[in-house]
């Protein structure tokens, strides 16, 4: 059949007689937009205000003429027909993307744990800034935020989502530079924003530190995303969109608006990193929290959500318990969750009417997320014993009750009597911390075990042992971090109102700084711990990786067992 | 056919999905930031708000740069133990110049909102140089460096434009004698410092640092933070008449 052979759209090499090798739109586009790049960054780089400036410039000029060589490179060695779509009636599923973003996700998970461990100690022990301006806490923190949640969260995300909307979509993923230059852009932002940081470029918003050529830069790779994502469901082979797709897709669109709604700034001139976002005040702090407490709604909960509804129903062997769950489940988040960023600043000058909003729909939060948990857990009915014996499933199945648990915490949080306690507390990171390491991470943990013996085609991981080491060595650690935090936040929360029976505030600042000393500590113990327990699974998935290929592929082809 | 049926359009349409979600997901955005923009509340203009000198934004520069909001707060809550530590509550036009806004969300240390003139110059240097030598209990990390690098301020006035097309009422005069406005504040040369005031009531001019030397990025973020929450004179300040 023709079509087998058929080059995605957009060719010009289509129909071309074999031999007859020409670029595609995409390769020559590419190519021209690489050159062009590589021209104005080195413009930039010769008349930047600040060196530092000059050092980004100089990246990106670099890495637009290693586009340039990557492209013509790929160009000659690639044959004249582009990959099929199909081969023997099979999808040709592209997962190169896949594991480049599964390694790229282990590397800046190690990378973003590591430095949350030292920021966490350098509050213990204020001695380890060092006095430098590139090791402060100030510059250290977004580098540790934005390196879990962007790099290595993000890498998941974008993983997992090339993963399965090929498996789901029985159909390969949409373009051919396109998946890659999603995959590779990104992470150049990561890199981009990640030295900004240190170097002093921010725009000291937090979770949107990056500055406005970052931001382009990212608007245009997230636009390429979205394209991929949905030109891949476009070309379906199944009836339905899966539902894991609802939510990756939920999450790429919203983040797109999030992220242009929050980062409109003016640079002050093309050669300057600087730039004045155009919103002041309480209306920059509305916006900065919808953006804010969506970027945890969308791109922690709905994106890894999608994770959920696939590779646990994957790893159990068992169907998502309800379907009508996941459509409430869907809808519900999706519009709550953009009502909840006001609770970010209760009692402060925002109107109290957009408070109140923000709390009452942080309190509705609670239902659709634990509808979402109990669909997650209840798909394990008629295969709870597997949670003995699969500590992957079980890794799995721990992080949707993290889930659970902290979406219980977060709207009991919003309730202005209790923020007006737990805010600007440590409360708040332990919080945090419970949805990033117990949810977050364990369910990306789980992804990461299950994706890569299934992309390199290896029967089952290096060890399982390891696996279950991490398990505990790593919820040991969230215990440890999430409690101290628990009690560090709450006890703060108290000494700042405390009143001597003369009616004086008991306490002065220092003395409520210095007594969180014992409990940072044991907060970097519990950090530790989980930076271990990563390392751990870095060794199991690097044997993985060097063991033997599986000689038959277990997934597609598998063995014929007589019915028992 | 029951209505669960009915959800099947989304699940075969992409584009319907996409715009089922956009619709979704505008609505809470919309009704919470629009408002914003036209409620008295939170454009009222107080008494004594200016946009901030040239070297109040440099300082202000600098204190984004270091990412100061990750540990301290300018935005003191409504509660009575808050505005016993720190002072008034904060108002929303106390912020309507900060692009960004820095209310922060964390208290590593103390609300900053209104630190001006709380300590002195000598404190503020001592404090940066090294945190534990005036706080021996503090955590702030040590910025030496600061009172060691000259001031770059050179294209200020091109920050003060961009600013002024965001809305800030910076006036032609004030963009044009940008850099002598910063000279003039930072150094305890009084020639500029009348026509500094002119411009920008209540600025203080004086050598945040040491005398007669080049102003450094220590100065301008010690200028920055002295005339924090200074601005409005709360014995004048009527907290009724926004309300309706």
């Amino acid at each position: 059949m023709a079509t087998t052979l058929s080059t995605g759209g957009g060719t010009m090499g289509a129909g071309a007689a074999p031999g007859a090798k020409s670029m595609t739109l995409g390769e020559l586009g590419l190519l021209i937009t690489a050159i062009a790049m590589a021209c104005l960054w080195l413009l930039i780089t010769a008349k930047a205000y600040t060196p530092e400036y000059a050092f980004h410039a100089a990246i990106l000029a670099l890495a637009s003429v290693a586009s340039v060589f990557a492209i013509v490179n790929r160009y000659m060695a690639r044959p004249a027909e582009l990959p099929a779509q199909e081969i023997d009636g099979k999808p040709n599923y592209n997962m190169g993307p896949v594991k480049f973003c599964t390694i790229a996700a282990v590397f800046w998970g190690i990378a973003g744990f590591t430095v949350g461990l030292i920021i966490a100690l350098q509050l213990a022990f204020p001695a380890l800034n060092f006095d430098l301006p590139w090791t402060s806490f100030g510059r250290m923190r977004p580098l540790h935020t934005s390196a879990v949640i962007f790099a290595f969260g993000g890498n998941v995300l974008i993983g997992t989502s090339f993963y399965v909307v090929q498996r789901t979509c029985r159909a390969r993923l949409a373009g051919d530079l396109a998946p890659w230059a999603v995959v590779l852009g990104y992470n150049l932002f990561i890199v981009i924003a990640g030295t900004g940081y240190l170097l002093g470029i921010t725009q000291s918003k937090e979770y949107a530190e990056p500055e406005w050529y970052a931001d382009l830069l990212l608007t245009i790779i997230w636009v390429t995303y979205f394209l991929v994502f949905l030109a891949t469901i476009m070309k379906r082979a199944e009836p339905h969109i899966y539902v894991a797709n609802w939510f990756y897709l939920g999450f790429i669109v919203t983040i797109a608006v999030l992220h242009l709604g929050n980062n409109v700034t003016i640079p002050v001139s093309i050669f300057s990193a600087k730039s004045y976002i155009v919103w002041g005040g309480v209306q920059d702090a509305m916006i900065q929290w919808w953006y804010g407490h969506n970027a945890v709604g969308f791109f922690l909960t709905a994106g890894f959500l999608g994770i959920m509804y696939y590779f646990i129903p994957k790893r159990a062997g068992r169907p998502v318990y309800s379907y009508r769950l996941s459509i409430i489940h869907f809808w519900a988040l999706i519009f709550m969750y953009i009502w909840a960023g006001p609770h970010h600043l209760h009692y402060t000058a925002l109107p109290d009417w957009a408070q109140t909003l923000g709390m009452a729909f942080s309190i509705m939060l609670w239902m659709p997320s634990w509808g979402g948990m109990i669909n997650g857990l209840m798909t394990l009915s008629g295969a709870w014993d597997k949670l003995r014996t699969d500590p992957v499933l079980r890794m799995l199945v721990v992080s949707v009750a993290f889930y659970g648990m902290s979406t219980f915490e977060g709207p009991l949080m919003s309730i202005k009597a209790v923020n007006s306690l737990s805010h600007y507390t440590d409360w708040t990171i332990g919080h945090v911390h419970s949805g990033a390491l117990g949810w977050v991470g364990y369910v990306s943990f789980g992804a990461i075990y299950c994706l890569v013996p299934w992309l390199w085609n290896r029967r089952e991981l290096y060890s399982m042992r390891l696996v279950n080491w991490h398990f505990w060595i790593s919820t040991l650690g969230i215990v440890f971090y999430i409690s101290s935090m628990w009690v560090a936040g709450i006890l703060q929360g108290l000494m700042w109102r405390a009143y001597t029976s003369f009616g004086f505030l008991e306490h002065s600042f220092i003395e409520t700084v210095e007594a969180m000393h014992v409990f940072y500590v044991v907060r970097a113990f519990g950090g530790g711990l989980f930076l271990a327990g990563a390392l751990i699974m870095a060794w199991n998935i690097y044997k993985t990786i060097a063991s033997p290929e599986t000689e038959t592929s277990i997934r597609t082809t598998p063995a014929l067992v007589p019915a028992e | 056919m029951s209505l669960w049926n009915k959800h099947a359009i989304f699940e075969k349409n992409s584009i319907i999905l996409v715009l089922g979600v956009l619709i979704v997901i505008s609505i809470g955005g919309l009704v919470e930031i629009l408002p914003l923009f036209y409620l008295k509340s939170t454009i009222e203009k107080v008494e004594g708000m200016r946009p901030y000198t040239p070297l109040e934004l440099a300082g202000r520069n600098i204190y984004v740069r270091e990412g100061c909001y990750n540990c301290h707060s300018q935005m003191i809550r409504a509660l009575r133990d808050e505005v016993e530590r720190y002072g008034h509550y904060s108002l929303a036009s106390e912020s309507m110049y900060d692009h960004p806004f820095q209310w922060g969300s964390k208290r590593n240390g103390p609300d900053l909102a209104r630190v001006g003139n709380k300590y002195s110059d000598e404190w503020h240097r001592r404090h940066l140089e090294n945190p534990r030598s005036v706080v021996p209990g503090s955590i702030m990390p040590g910025y030496p460096w600061l009172a060691k690098t000259p001031l770059q301020a050179e294209t200020i006035a091109q920050d003060m434009k961009v600013l002024a097309i965001e809305g800030v009422p910076y006036s032609d005069a004030m963009i044009t004698n940008a850099s002598a406005d910063l000279k003039a504040q930072g150094t305890d040369d009084d020639a500029g410092a009348t026509a500094l005031v002119e411009r920008y009531p209540k600025a203080i001019a004086r050598a945040y640092g040491d005398k007669g030397k080049a102003i450094t990025e220590a100065d301008a973020l010690i200028a920055y933070m002295q005339m924090l929450g200074t601005l409005v004179d709360f014995k004048l300040y009527d907290g009724k008449a926004n309300l309706r």
